[in-house]
């Protein structure tokens, strides 16, 4: 283990540290969360020095709470800090989440990255900026509105001083004001720049970079023996034979937790299938049918809840006739299927717990661990380290607890745990199914004037957030009945509004306890319901005989909004869909708060689906102003590519025993073959706040793909995934 | 029921004491601390691992080192040249910005270089056939796809 830095020599070396490789020399890591940690006070949030730090030759580090996902932030915050601080990239670092430095941001969810942390990073760096000036100005004896901060040199009246110089190693531990200016509003030298992300370059030439690459001298390979359900208990093990394994360096059992540690990462593996074969476990068949999902969810016992419903609803719905319409919709469990299965490092030394994950939040986890391994949190270390794209709740905390739990049961030696694909499979937590019921009429000006919505889904957000009895673990490390893992329902009825102007409208949520551990996937409930509530347009546009884009604007009164479907429509005005060819289009604004996103989808299909083929897509994202528009256009590419793929393939499959969606046989993706070409149009509002984009693009990308389905084989799917287990139209 | 085995990668001849059975993924990230190589699924369904075995791109999740022989493994960490100059496959990835999170980035550039090596100006359709184990979670194909066939037009 490398020796403990001092803050001083942390703050010289700003964040770029070497960790000790035993062979082939000492590798460069760009992330400072790979060291040991410094054991130091915190400042407040409302200070300035818990966003920025002036290291010692005058270079700015910037401190997010927030992870870096593949989703650009660190290079968003690191163009936000360098604009208002008038400097070049290359003098700003950025320290992510870390309970060690950084500040408590909570989870990286919701597509709120940019919303909050940076533009807490803005806030706190403007202010930087303003009062550098002043005792600039009064250590030069002239106006503060005289000098001018230039790479961290301030110059005025013929005078100059350096950052450095003015602070003599202070940090500014003043509060974060309100700035009188926002470059990155008016001068924009930086900000709304696609300025490439550095970390690409790491990534290209195959230098560690994932929580997973971390190695330390004498470090140990754990694996889990995983029970074969959810409600699994060991009835029988054998410790005879276990015990002569080769190999073993030591079984970890607490109550019917079960893990394997080795010197060598093959041994572990072998190894927790070896022991597995002496375990003998009651698993009850618990799951229902799959082929009975639908009914089967709705007939669980559920919390009804009437969202929302207008004054002057009458149930003026008829129930016949032309200008009427009802459609139901299923959306299966999906999962977040990382391509790198979760891992944890950890280690128990003294006393004290240092835990580096992929987690999307530090603080949540290292509360959740306090909990579960009864340590208190200042004892224990949480350190993020990048992760293969997570997409929302997946196994990384799961992981990370499961190295602490180890590396308590063998202090003083690093413990490194990854999962296998197995378990990242059929051991995260999905994404519930969800059920949506529609009927709308249509009054004689071919607007609807009633809309009703019922919902039926799970909650969607089971994150430990300081709460241990939603860590995976925790389900086996007692010998009594688990606790459940709970939630919040909130996520099920994102989006379950229309942002359309209805008439008249009532929503019906109901929320039930399904058979599937399940937890947050990108866009939450958002996206099935945007699916539902985007083909349903699309329906009601054919009864109303009038163009889907049209029917849509007609319904539109936020002029964002009609933007937006006015530039896909300009986008794809010169396509002319050919023989067998149609061409969808969706729109939606996410959480009918945060990005407007349209969506168009160009499909080649025969009427039987036979052959398909998703040709061309499209997008229009407005998210206020823009930091990095080349990275936004990565998020809504990614989010369209990753929606097609949970439309057209996805479903978590099931037996009555257990998850049968073990590898990507099993649980089919996209791949290079189908993938479409994308064209993203940015639509920058320098004037408005920016808005969080990571979450735009999977309800209406979906639901553009389902209406050009349609439109070009007369096929309207409206349970998911196109190509399912069962087909259903 | 460890062996020594000499293998050679990268240009240099290792020896290292592994159970034969052992896997090249576990030998090049554990033994020889290269992490380029990712796990993904260790059933070759993914990519994530690939290296190139003479000059052919291959998972090394399921490349046992006693089946090695002689054959010469390069793995991502030794396609920049000497100088540090970056292959034109790495090069154009960092043009197209063509990553999210960039967990499986190595086997798309070694599947793109077997490629380019075997086929130097492949179609569009080529190179989705030939990446057709390789996945992407985050969904960043077109730019791949577009990376892939920006460093074929800049090889000679």
């Amino acid at each position: 283990m490398k020796t403990t830095q001092t803050r001083r020599q942390f703050i010289q070396t700003g964040g770029l540290l070497t960790i000790g490789f035993t062979l082939g020399g000492a590798l460069s890591w760009q992330n400072a969360n790979a060291e040991t940690p410094i054991n130091a006070e915190l400042p407040s949030d409302k200070q300035i020095n818990a966003w920025l730090q002036i290291l010692e030759d005058g270079r700015v580090k910037v401190l997010t709470g927030k992870m870096e996902l593949g989703q650009g932030i660190l290079t968003a915050v690191k163009q936000v800090a360098a604009e208002e601080l008038n400097c070049d990239m290359s003098r700003v670092t950025v320290h992510m989440a870390d309970t060690d430095v950084t500040p408590n941001e909570g989870y990286t969810a919701g597509s709120q990255s940019i919303e909050r942390s940076a533009m807490a990073i803005r806030a706190a760096a403007a202010s930087a900026r303003e009062l550098l000036t002043e005792m600039a100005a009064s250590q030069l004896n002239t106006a503060a509105d005289q000098i001018v901060l230039e790479n961290g040199v301030l110059t005025g009246a013929g005078k100059r001083i350096e950052v450095k110089d003015l602070l003599k190693g202070k940090q500014l531990t003043e509060a974060v004001r309100q700035p009188k200016k926002i470059l990155g509003k008016s001068v924009r030298k930086i900000v709304g720049k696609p300025l490439e992300r550095d970390d690409i370059e790491a990534i290209v030439r195959g230098a560690p970079h994932f929580v997973h690459d971390l190695d330390f001298p004498g470090i140990l390979h754990a694996r889990v023996v995983r029970p074969p359900s959810y409600a699994a208990r060991i009835e029988r093990i054998d410790q005879h034979n276990i015990n002569k394994l080769a190999g073993l360096v030591k079984l970890v059992r607490r109550a019917h937790f079960v893990a394997v540690l080795a010197e060598d990462e093959y041994r572990a593996i072998q190894l927790a299938k070896e022991v597995g074969e002496f375990i003998t476990w009651t698993a009850p068949a618990q799951l229902p049918q799959q082929a009975q999902l639908q009914s089967y969810l709705k007939s669980l016992p559920a919390e009804t809840s009437v969202e929302k419903q207008s004054n002057g609803w009458k149930n003026e719905l008829k129930t016949s006739g032309e200008l009427y319409h009802e459609a139901n919709y299923f959306k299966p469990y999906l999962m977040h299927g990382a391509n790198g299965p979760s891992c944890g490092v950890a280690l128990y030394k003294n006393g004290e717990l240092w835990v580096w994950s992929h987690t999307q939040g530090v603080y949540p986890l290292r509360k959740s661990l306090a909990g579960l391994l009864h340590l208190n949190e200042d004892k224990i270390h949480v350190k993020g380290v990048q992760g293969p794209g997570c997409y929302g709740h997946n196994g990384a905390d799961d992981a990370g607890a499961e190295a602490a739990i180890i590396a308590m049961e063998h202090p003083g030696q690093h413990i490194r745990l990854q999962w296998m694909r197995q378990e990242e499979h059929s051991w995260e937590p999905f994404s519930t199914a969800m059920i949506m019921e529609l009927k709308a009429s249509l009054d004689n000006n071919k607007r609807i004037n009633a809309w009703q919505y019922e919902l039926w889904s799970d909650v969607h957000g089971t994150r430990p957030g300081g709460n241990p009895d939603n860590l995976l673990a925790s389900q086996y490390l007692t010998n009594g009945e688990p606790k459940p893992m709970t939630g919040f329902k909130g996520g099920a009825i994102r989006n379950a509004e229309p942002y359309y102007e209805l008439a008249q409208q009532k929503i019906v949520s109901h929320i039930f306890t399904g058979p599937l551990r399940r937890s947050s996937l990108r866009g939450l409930g958002a996206y099935a319901n945007i699916f539902a509530i985007e083909s349903f347009m699309d329906e009601m546009a054919e009864k109303a005989k009038l163009d889907p884009i049209q029917f849509r604007i007609c319904h539109s009164t936020d002029p964002r909004s009609i933007a937006c479907l006015e530039q896909i429509t300009r986008l794809t005005a010169d396509i002319k869909p050919g023989k067998n060819q149609g061409i969808g289009y969706a729109f939606s604004r996410y959480k009918n708060s945060a990005a407007y996103c349209a969506v168009a989808a160009l499909v080649t299909s025969d009427p039987k689906l036979e052959k398909l083929t998703v040709e061309q897509m499209w997008a229009v994202v407005d998210a206020g102003e823009t930091i990095n528009p080349d990275g936004l256009k990565n998020q809504i590419e990614g989010g369209m590519m990753q929606s097609i793929s949970w439309a057209l393939y996805e479903e978590v499959g099931f037996d009555q025993v257990h998850i049968t969606s073990s590898d990507w046989r099993t649980y089919p993706m996209i791949r290079f073959p189908q993938a479409p070409r994308i064209t993203v149009h940015v639509i920058d509002r320098v004037e408005e706040d920016p808005l969080g984009a990571g979450e735009a693009s999977q309800g209406p990308a979906t639901a553009a793909l389902i209406n050009a389905i349609y439109a070009a084989s007369g096929q309207r799917i409206r349970s998911l995934p196109v190509f399912g287990k069962q087909k259903k139209a | 029921m460890k062996q020594a085995f000499t293998i050679s990668v990268n240009g240099k001849q290792h020896t290292v004491s592994v159970a034969p059975d052992t896997p090249m993924l576990y030998v090049l990230r554990n033994n020889l601390q290269l992490k380029a190589a990712k796990f993904g699924c260790g059933l070759a369904q993914c990519g994530a691992c690939m290296v190139l075995l003479n000059n052919s791109a291959v998972p090394s999740c399921q490349l046992r080192i006693n089946a090695v022989g002689n054959n010469k493994i390069t793995t991502l960490e030794a396609l920049a040249g000497s100088d540090g100059a970056l292959h034109a496959v790495q090069q154009a990835f960092v043009d197209e910005q063509a990553a999210q999170c960039g967990y499986c980035t190595n086997g798309m550039i070694i599947a793109a270089v077997s490629l380019l090596k075997k086929q130097p100006k492949p179609s569009r359709e080529a190179v989705q056939q030939a990446m057709n184990v390789n996945i992407c979670r985050c969904g960043t194909h077109d730019r791949v796809l577009n990376a892939v066939l920006k460093a074929a037009n800049s090889l000679p």
